[in-house]
């Protein structure tokens, strides 16, 4: 025992803070946890989604591929359609390219803009990108293209995750 | 750390009086439970609050996920329930603790009651400690409905019955509750939750203020 005296009050002090303190832990820490929930979820990793797009008739020219699915968020599901430009390269692998701009998002299409042509143009900021999805150097956007990981089976095109794109 | 940020404010906000003001001042003998047991009649008061903070407080986090609509809402109350981690228990604690409400409430009532700490100077505080009282009542009448199950759909059309018998104005205070004079739906769960989240709430809050500075002011009544 050490000889400084805890006094009365000081006693009373800690025992009220603690005994408050664990009771108001106990109220909020499910509240907290709730609300956080959404942070600590594992993200469900979807597989590869199936388009209509037949692999044999793509070309060296960008088009653009629309695919459906299931969509869960949080209590609503849905069908949600999502776009991917697609093309063959010059090596014969198949680049499919997300519509959306590295700028703030908004969509890009394929040869959209009359003094740049065969580019990926963003009528937002005017920004532009090559056909391999990398951002033209004096353009808004800062990064490239995501690209989509691509799968043939039989014969049809699927997409599976978004990638940063390589390379650039 | 913290006496120094303390001493900080006060210096420029001389927040030691305000502080004594809310909360320095002495337990007298015959309400504190330490010197005379039964005194523990005298706490259902501070348990009405401290539940109704319970109440704002998990109110507050389950609107994150709820939607006061009549294809989603039931949807989003089970997928708050049993997808969301601890919503069971978020859930529970305002469930549970609107009928704690009320038998708290009650209790606290019971006690001015038969001590007639009502009387004289304290009647204004009596009124609005009744007017708190069927704020309550209605907080629970609203939020009953919210679930948008079968049971709180059924209670919601006795409720609008009971307001529809109401003579010669019945039916415009059934349309006015419900948002439509034949429909229980889209817009009276709208409706319910507005005056469940933000109206009576606001009520709520500016009663009690008054209620509790009432009481600052003229004290405990005395012993019997």
């Amino acid at each position: 025992m050490s000889k400084r005296n805890v006094s009365r009050r000081q006693f009373l002090n800690y025992t009220l803070t603690g005994v408050g303190g664990f009771m108001a832990a106990g109220i909020l820490m499910p509240m907290v946890r709730f609300a956080i929930d959404p942070v600590l979820k594992a993200s469900a990793s979807g597989g590869y989604v199936a388009t209509s797009q037949k692999v044999s008739e793509l070309t060296a020219e960008p088009i653009r591929v629309d695919y459906t699915f299931d969509q869960i968020d949080g209590w609503y599901e849905s069908q949600v359609t999502n776009t991917a430009w697609v093309y063959k390269a010059d090596d014969g692998k198949i680049v499919a390219l997300s519509p959306v701009c590295k700028h703030l998002g908004c969509t890009v299409a394929w040869n959209t803009d009359k003094e740049h042509p065969e580019q990926f143009f963003c009528p937002c900021h005017m920004g532009r990108y090559t056909k391999d999805g990398v951002n033209v150097p004096g353009t808004p956007p800062i990064k490239p293209l995501d690209v989509y990981e691509t799968q043939e089976k039989d014969g049809i095109l699927y997409l599976g995750l978004l990638k940063p794109h390589e390379g650039a | 750390m913290f006496n120094k940020i303390y001493d900080w404010v006060d210096e420029r906000l001389d927040i030691a009086p305000i502080w004594r003001d809310i909360a320095d001042h002495e337990v007298p003998e015959h309400v504190n439970p330490a010197h005379h047991f039964s005194a523990f009649v005298y706490c259902f008061g501070g348990l009405t609050f401290f539940i109704t903070v319970i109440q704002i407080l998990s109110g507050m986090f389950l609107t994150m996920y709820y939607v006061p609509d009549i294809v989603n809402a039931w949807e989003s109350v089970y997928y708050l329930q049993n997808e969301v981690a601890f919503g069971q228990i978020v859930r529970g604690m305002h469930h549970w603790g609107a009928s704690l409400v009320i038998v708290m409430m009650f209790l606290h009532t019971l006690r001015v009651f038969f001590q007639g700490a009502y009387k004289k100077p304290r009647e204004l505080n009596w009124v609005v400690g009744v007017l708190i009282f069927f704020v309550m009542l209605a907080l629970g009448l609203t939020g009953y409905l919210l679930p948008w199950d079968m049971k709180a759909v059924f209670a919601t059309k006795v409720t609008l019955t009971i307001a529809d018998s109401v003579p010669l104005i019945g039916p415009a205070i059934k349309t006015l509750i419900a948002g439509d004079p034949t429909i229980i739906g889209a817009q009276t769960l709208t409706r319910f939750f507005a005056i469940h989240v933000f109206f009576l709430p606001a009520a709520l809050l500016g009663l009690i203020a008054a209620h509790f500075i009432m009481i600052r002011k003229q004290g405990i009544s005395g012993p019997l």
